[in-house]
């Protein structure tokens, strides 16, 4: 116990902090994640080829290759992407890129491809005749996709973006390898330094196990709150 | 793009992306069999029996595959008691750690898997079965398990790419596999555009094999 003390003599402040730096990674991720639902959904729904063929190519490559070596990718061509692009605009120094945001933009990506499914699966699931009755009521395009198609699309994934949400903060436990001091990293530190690696990662499971059972908590209630008057 | 970094790291990539697969056929076999294991515990009625397997998987499902490489490998090797016994010699293998690590994690999920298919079966079918005069071993071993089998395999094909995908972090303990090479040729060249494009089309060419080889299976053994 004496190691998860708070303050200089043990760990807790430090895997506290840490704790906070894995949920705000996670949220920014699943952020991100949305975004690129937002515009992968439509594209993936849409009636060209073309936008067809991109938005599944996204979600193909995304969902098959290894969530580590996408944050390879990240880690070492972010940088050299950002450069690339700041010296189209004439910068030429050299920039270094936030751990965090590459991280997140990473995760956000892995999660973003997950999502687009889910919302696919969700806007497929509706009733031809909620569009149709949409149209009808003279509602314009704005409204017609805002106060009837997305409330219901929202409940009927929901419990699929709670699976979502579990995929994306245990993937954040591979930021790690980044050198982003979130659950991992602090524990790989605090277990290289008290030679306690037992601990420390037993440690880091259970925290990971508590960020799941009340984030299931929580999203038990947003289901709950989106299916009334069902 | 630097084609000529591309065609000579192919083959590297190739060659360990052989690591990758026997990785994941090993542990697939013997989550296969923890899986069946701990589907049949979570039917079991006595409430401790059912309990512990459903903590098992609650335990596997909800913590990163990271940290429990990590447990294995770093963490029981502090046990001194394990040191000196035979354990120790699978223990201190970085292979065997990663392997026992992906068995436990996929036989978690694969425990829910069949656990949520033996529960689908009709209770119908069983009863069919009782009223025929058929003893309840063989119920269980010739219709229960065969049904359940049937109904899991598309959950379990995508535990199959899951599992391929986590095997990717066995290069977190040293092991070269397909990512562990692809690393290490990125920090070596920086290049990391051309070597994603190789790795991730191996892993992709492997995802599209193991999808179809579901859907054959499933078409298969259909019930249709």
């Amino acid at each position: 116990m004496e190691l998860l003390a708070f303050g200089d003599t043990g760990w807790g402040d430090e895997l506290f902090y840490a704790t906070l730096m894995t949920i705000a990674v996670s949220i920014t991720a699943m952020i991100i994640g949305f975004s690129f639902a937002a515009i992968f959904t439509p594209l993936k729904l849409s009636k060209n080829r073309l936008l067809n063929f991109i938005a599944n190519s996204y979600t193909t490559v995304i969902r098959g290759v290894p969530e580590l070596l996408v944050i390879y990718l990240f880690f070492f061509g972010g940088t050299g992407a950002v450069m690339y692009v700041a010296s189209i605009f004439g910068y030429n120094e050299y920039i270094e890129i936030n751990a965090f945001i590459t991280g997140a933009f990473a995760i956000g990506i892995i999660s973003g491809a997950y999502s687009t499914e889910v919302f696919r699966g969700a806007v497929q699931s509706i009733d031809k005749g909620q569009f149709e009755a949409a149209k009808v009521l003279g509602l314009s395009k704005f409204a017609q996709f805002f106060k009837i198609i997305l409330p219901q699309v929202l409940r009927l994934a929901i419990p699929n973006l709670s699976n979502v949400w579990q995929i994306t903060l245990k993937d954040t436990s591979l930021i790690s390898v980044t050198g982003l001091v979130e659950i991992m990293r602090q524990s790989y530190i605090a277990a290289g330094s008290t030679r306690d690696p037992l601990f420390f990662y037993s440690f880091a499971a259970v925290l990971y196990l508590l960020l799941t059972y009340l984030s299931m908590k929580l999203i038990n209630r947003l289901e709950i709150k989106y299916s009334r008057g069902y | 793009m630097d084609l000529e970094l591309m065609i000579g790291s192919f083959p590297k990539l190739l060659s360990a992306a052989v690591i990758t697969l026997k990785l994941l056929s090993v542990s697939l076999i013997i989550g296969l069999f923890i899986g069946f294991l701990f589907a049949i515990l979570r039917l079991n009625k006595n409430i401790f029996v059912n309990r512990f397997a459903y903590g098992y998987s609650y335990v596997f499902r909800g913590t990163p595959l990271l940290v429990q490489i990590f447990i294995i490998y770093f963490g029981l090797g502090q046990i001194e008691y394990l040191r000196s016994t035979f354990f120790w010699v699978i223990l201190k293998e970085p292979y065997w750690c990663a392997i026992i690590a992906f068995a436990l994690n996929t036989g978690a999920y694969t425990s829910e898997i069949l656990r949520s298919a033996f529960q689908t079966i009709k209770p119908g079918i069983i009863e069919a079965g009782q009223s025929l005069g058929i003893s309840s071993k063989i119920i269980f071993y010739k219709i229960q398990i065969p049904i359940a089998i049937r109904q899991s395999l598309p959950a379990y094909g995508n535990e199959i790419i899951l599992m391929m995908k986590g095997t990717s972090l066995a290069s977190t303990v040293t092991l070269m596999d397909l990512t562990g090479v692809a690393k290490y040729i990125i920090s070596t060249t920086f290049k990391p555009i051309e070597v994603f494009i190789v790795a991730g089309g191996i892993y992709l060419f492997m995802t599209f094999i193991i999808h179809n080889v579901i859907k054959f299976l499933e078409k298969k053994y259909s019930f249709n």
